[in-house]
Order: structure tokens, then C-alpha cells, then sequence
């Protein structure tokens, strides 16, 4: 039990931000009004997958430096999780779009659908989709390892340009674009006061947390399954 | 005579811009953000939050039933 402390702590914090991201105090925003409470979902789930990706590839990299099996499956774990929460993060964004960017100032879908924030995200996670088929496509597990090590790299590299650097360059809608007076995409100080901060960082140790368990799970099982496929030709 | 018409012109013209300026600053003032304040004052907010705390402790309860069956698993070997 004592080294499950941190799943219990998950647990807590998700209770606590499900509790206070309802009923605490929020600043009163014109368009976004309630929405804001969005901070303790939508920006946690690209926080977590930030995260997760990260704890990727340094499994990728110690794959390389190592050459042990076990990191190959780590990293390929953490990186599909980090898909799973990038896709949530995608998929509320869009909710979250509905309401906020499709007002009657203008904006249509079709301003939305040229959003390069959007289009940046896409295609990060479009990138790590071809992780994916690239592990598929291999027979041989050490090359597949080694390949796949690498290109998680060059995945992780291609995170910056296309959701940190290029979406902050152009005009956007979203929070952190030149133009929304905004510096931060996510932690902008107009939009979120000392209050939302005691919720929002809480949030995001909490999904974080059930993302890397949900990943240990999945970590596991792996190498149940790898031990007892080596058994198994050993009995034969 | 004419120029204190004028006097009292230019300050009629004076009180109507305040006047104008007090309403629409008023105006403003009760312009108000739209929160959900009805959700809260009738308590509905409430259930909301209970039925995303169910939902939340279904999955938590399910992860921690994988978690322990694979425990099993991984003892058995």
C-alpha cells in the first residue's frame, strides 16, 4: 500500500477538482461566462499529455542508451496514453469552441476550421499516430524498438513547432495568440486569478496521475504477456 | 442679455452630456456577465456535481479492479 500512495492522491485531487471546479468562485468573463471552468478539464488534459509524451521519450532515449526491452514498452505506453488525453484535450476544445468562438461577432466554422492552433495540434498528434503504424509495421521486435526509439524523438521534437511555437506566431482565436493580448495560451493572468490557481495546478498533478496509472496498468500487463510468450518457447 | 442666454445655453448643453454620460455609465454597470447564479440559488449545481463525482468514482473503482487483478496476475507468475 505504501507505494500506492500517489494513486489515492489522484483520486483525491480529481474528487477536489470536480468538487471546487463546479461550486468555487470563478471571474465573471463576457463570452466565455461559466466556461471558464473548462481550465480544470480541457488545459489538463493537454498538461497531462505534455507530460506523459515527455516521460516518453526519455524511455525512448534510455531505450537507445540501454538497449533494454522494458523501456521500448514504457515508452510506447506513455506515448499512446499521451495520445489518449491529447485527443480528449482535442475533443472538449472542440466543445468548448462551440460556444466561444462561434459568436455572432463574426466568427463562423470556417474561421474556426483554419485555426492554426487547431491544425498545429492535428497534426502533433497526427505525427504520433505514424509512431504507431511505424511499430506495427515491424517484425522484428529489437528493430522495431530501435526505429521506433528514434522517431518517438523526431515526434517529440515536432510538439514544439506545431502546438508551442507556430500557433503563438500567427492570429488566433485562441488564448496566447499575438492579437488576444494574451501571452500564455493557458496561465493568462486576465483570465485566471489566484482562486482558479488553487484548483487548475491541483487538476493538473491529478490527471497526470491517473494518466501514469492507467499506463502502469497497461505496463504491466505487457510484461505478462512478453513473460509468458518466452515461456511458452521455452516449453516447446 | 444674449450672452447670458448663451451662458446658460452652453450650460444646459453641459448637464445634458453629464446626464448622458452618468446613464450610459449606469448602462454599463448593469450590463452583468451571464453566470449559472440560478443553478446556484436553487440548488440544481449540487447534482451536477454529485453525478460527476458517481462517474468519476466508477472509473476510479473500475482502474483500481484492473490494478489488483493484474497485482494477482503478476504474483501468480
Amino acid at each position: 500500500m505504501k507505494k500506492n500512495w500517489w494513486k489515492i492522491l489522484s483520486f483525491l485531487l480529481l474528487i477536489y477538482t470536480i468538487v471546487a471546479g463546479f461550486l468555487f468562485k470563478v471571474p465573471r468573463l463576457p463570452i466565455l461566462n461559466e466556461t471558464i471552468r473548462n481550465m480544470y478539464f480541457h488545459v489538463c488534459m493537454w498538461f497531462a499529455m505534455m507530460i506523459l509524451y515527455i516521460i516518453s521519450v526519455v524511455y525512448s532515449i534510455k531505450y537507445l542508451h540501454k538497449q533494454d526491452h522494458k523501456f521500448d514498452i514504457y515508452a510506447s505506453t506513455y506515448a499512446a496514453l499521451g495520445c489518449l488525453f491529447g485527443a480528449l484535450g482535442y475533443i472538449t476544445g472542440t466543445e468548448w469552441v462551440s460556444v466561444t468562438w462561434v459568436t455572432d461577432q463574426g466568427q463562423s466554422f470556417v474561421s474556426v476550421l483554419k485555426e492554426p492552433k487547431l491544425i498545429g495540434a492535428a497534426i502533433a498528434l497526427l505525427i504520433y499516430g505514424a509512431y504507431f503504424v511505424l511499430r506495427g509495421s515491424f517484425t522484428d521486435i529489437d528493430k522495431r524498438s530501435r526505429v521506433s526509439a528514434v522517431y518517438n524523438i523526431f515526434a517529440f521534437a515536432m510538439l514544439f513547432p506545431s502546438i508551442w511555437i507556430i500557433p503563438r506566431l500567427v492570429g488566433s482565436l485562441h488564448p496566447g495568440a499575438p492579437g488576444s493580448d494574451s501571452g500564455n495560451p493557458a496561465l493568462d493572468k486576465n483570465d485566471m486569478d489566484m482562486g482558479m490557481r488553487a484548483i487548475f495546478y491541483p487538476a493538473v498533478i491529478g490527471w497526470t496521475l491517473l494518466g501514469v496509472w492507467i499506463a502502469t496498468l497497461k505496463i504491466r500487463m505487457q510484461l505478462i504477456i512478453d513473460k509468458s510468450l518466452i515461456n511458452d518457447y521455452k516449453i516447446k | 442679455m444674449i450672452i447670458k442666454l448663451n451662458k446658460l445655453k452652453v450650460f444646459f448643453r453641459f448637464m445634458m452630456l453629464f446626464v448622458c454620460l452618468s446613464i450610459s455609465n449606469l448602462a454599463f454597470a448593469n450590463e452583468e456577465v451571464g453566470m449559472a447564479d440560478v443553478m446556484r440559488s436553487n440548488g440544481k449545481i449540487y447534482i451536477v456535481v454529485a453525478v460527476c463525482l458517481t462517474i468519476l468514482v466508477g472509473l476510479f473503482l473500475y482502474v483500481f479492479m484492473i490494478d489488483r487483478k493484474i497485482s494477482k496476475i503478476e504474483k501468480e507468475q
